[in-house]
């Protein structure tokens, strides 16, 4: 949504097809308040609000000014309306819409329980199944109790990165807002979890038992940047991958303006949109097998 | 003067994720020949081989991280 205006924009800006690759960070209100344009000083083509405040005016805008029309102006572009953390985003859309889907999948899917599975009960079936046989997997018997934890994570960005895949979409998992967020919560839920089960034992982790003794200090301190690092590499990486996803797309979508590069791009595109598809359940199953990394390391600390 | 300077550094950043790719590249190849010396055990080492492929990819990112911040943030 944010891109199809900011795109629109661009191009009646530069009369040709443009495309930002930043396109995506743009977040916007879902009801943007809207204000006419009481007067247009066309020296420097910015408009006047009523209240006295500059307002940076596309040139389609300015056109239908000049023609006489009324003009309206949305007061975010203008700088005008702030984002509070109350606002409804396109952000908090799209989010809604990834829980939702997870809903439907999840409750409707399993909800008919037929021995014969239809389409929907195989795939809700199977995503249970994957992400279950990943948990017993890596934590153990120990970690299952922690499932639906694992499951909620691995089911909201998978159903996140697949929605941001369609076509004017806001990617919401590519933004380090969202998955700081998840990340600092695997981070403080597996610290916390691994002291209250182990008490000072926990610590072992950072005391590598099996290295010769003069260079346990050493890997200690090793251990120890790694251990806080990890929520930063965590997050980043999701977000890092679909964000370069999405910006290689649209870098390919920007060359299509040229008449003879356009079968190319939109081969390249084609292509790279495959290659996202993957990167997209790639990306939701690794920060989920690391989750349970990390989980693994906090029930069983010893090296 | 201060813009070019960083879009060179945001050049020289894109270093990373050549680098990135080796590192990438060394985890599955190693898997491949390890897996078809011995196939049996290697359907249980899979998830082995993405937690090394998401390690290696890391840096990779962050050099791109890099990159995006002196192209945009400085």
């Amino acid at each position: 949504m944010a891109t199809e205006a900011q795109g629109a924009e661009h191009a009646a800006e530069s009369g040709g097809l443009v495309f930002h690759p930043m396109d995506q960070f743009i977040v916007k209100p879902l009801f943007p308040q809207h204000s006419e344009v009481a007067s247009v000083s066309t020296s420097d083509l910015n408009g006047v609000l009523s209240t006295g405040e500059t307002v940076p005016l596309s040139l389609q805008q300015i056109e239908s000014f000049q023609s006489g029309k009324e003009v309206i102006v949305n007061l975010f572009d203008a700088g005008l309306q702030k984002l509070y953390w109350f606002t409804p985003t396109n952000a908090a859309l799209w989010m809604a819409i990834a829980v939702l889907a997870i809903i439907v999948l999840l409750v409707m899917g399993s909800s008919r329980r037929a021995v014969v599975p239809s389409r929907m009960q195989s795939i809700a079936e199977l995503a249970y199944g994957f992400v279950h046989k990943m948990v017993v997997d890596i934590c153990g018997k120990e970690g299952v109790k922690f499932f639906p934890y694992v499951m909620t994570l691995f089911m909201f960005i998978v159903s996140a990165n697949f929605l941001g895949l369609l076509p004017l979409s806001f990617s919401t998992t590519s933004h380090f807002a969202v998955t700081v967020v998840l990340a600092l919560l695997v981070f403080l839920s597996v610290t916390i979890l691994g002291f209250v089960k182990n008490g000072a034992a926990f610590l072992g982790l950072f005391w590598v038992s099996s290295a010769p003794l003069p260079l346990r200090p050493i890997l200690a301190v090793i251990e120890l940047i790694s251990y806080f690092v990890r929520p930063v590499s965590h997050s980043i990486r999701l977000a890092g991958n679909l964000m370069a996803g999405h910006a290689v797309i649209k870098v390919f979508a920007g060359f299509a303006a040229l008449t003879v590069v356009s079968p190319v791009s939109v081969l390249a595109i084609t292509a790279m949109y495959g290659l996202e598809v993957l990167v997209a359940f790639i990306q939701a199953y690794v920060f989920t097998i690391l989750t349970c990394v990390y989980l693994k390391d906090a029930l069983h600390p010893s090296h | 003067m201060e813009g070019d300077l960083a879009h060179i550094g945001a050049g020289l950043a894109a270093i990373g994720s050549g680098a990135a790719a080796i590192g990438v590249g060394n985890v599955a190849g190693n898997f491949l020949s390890g897996a078809l010396r011995n196939p049996s055990a290697a359907a249980g080492q899979t998830a082995t081989l993405f937690i090394g492929i998401a390690f290696a990819e890391a840096l990779g990112i962050f050099s791109f991280l890099v990159a995006l911040l002196l192209m945009f943030a400085v």
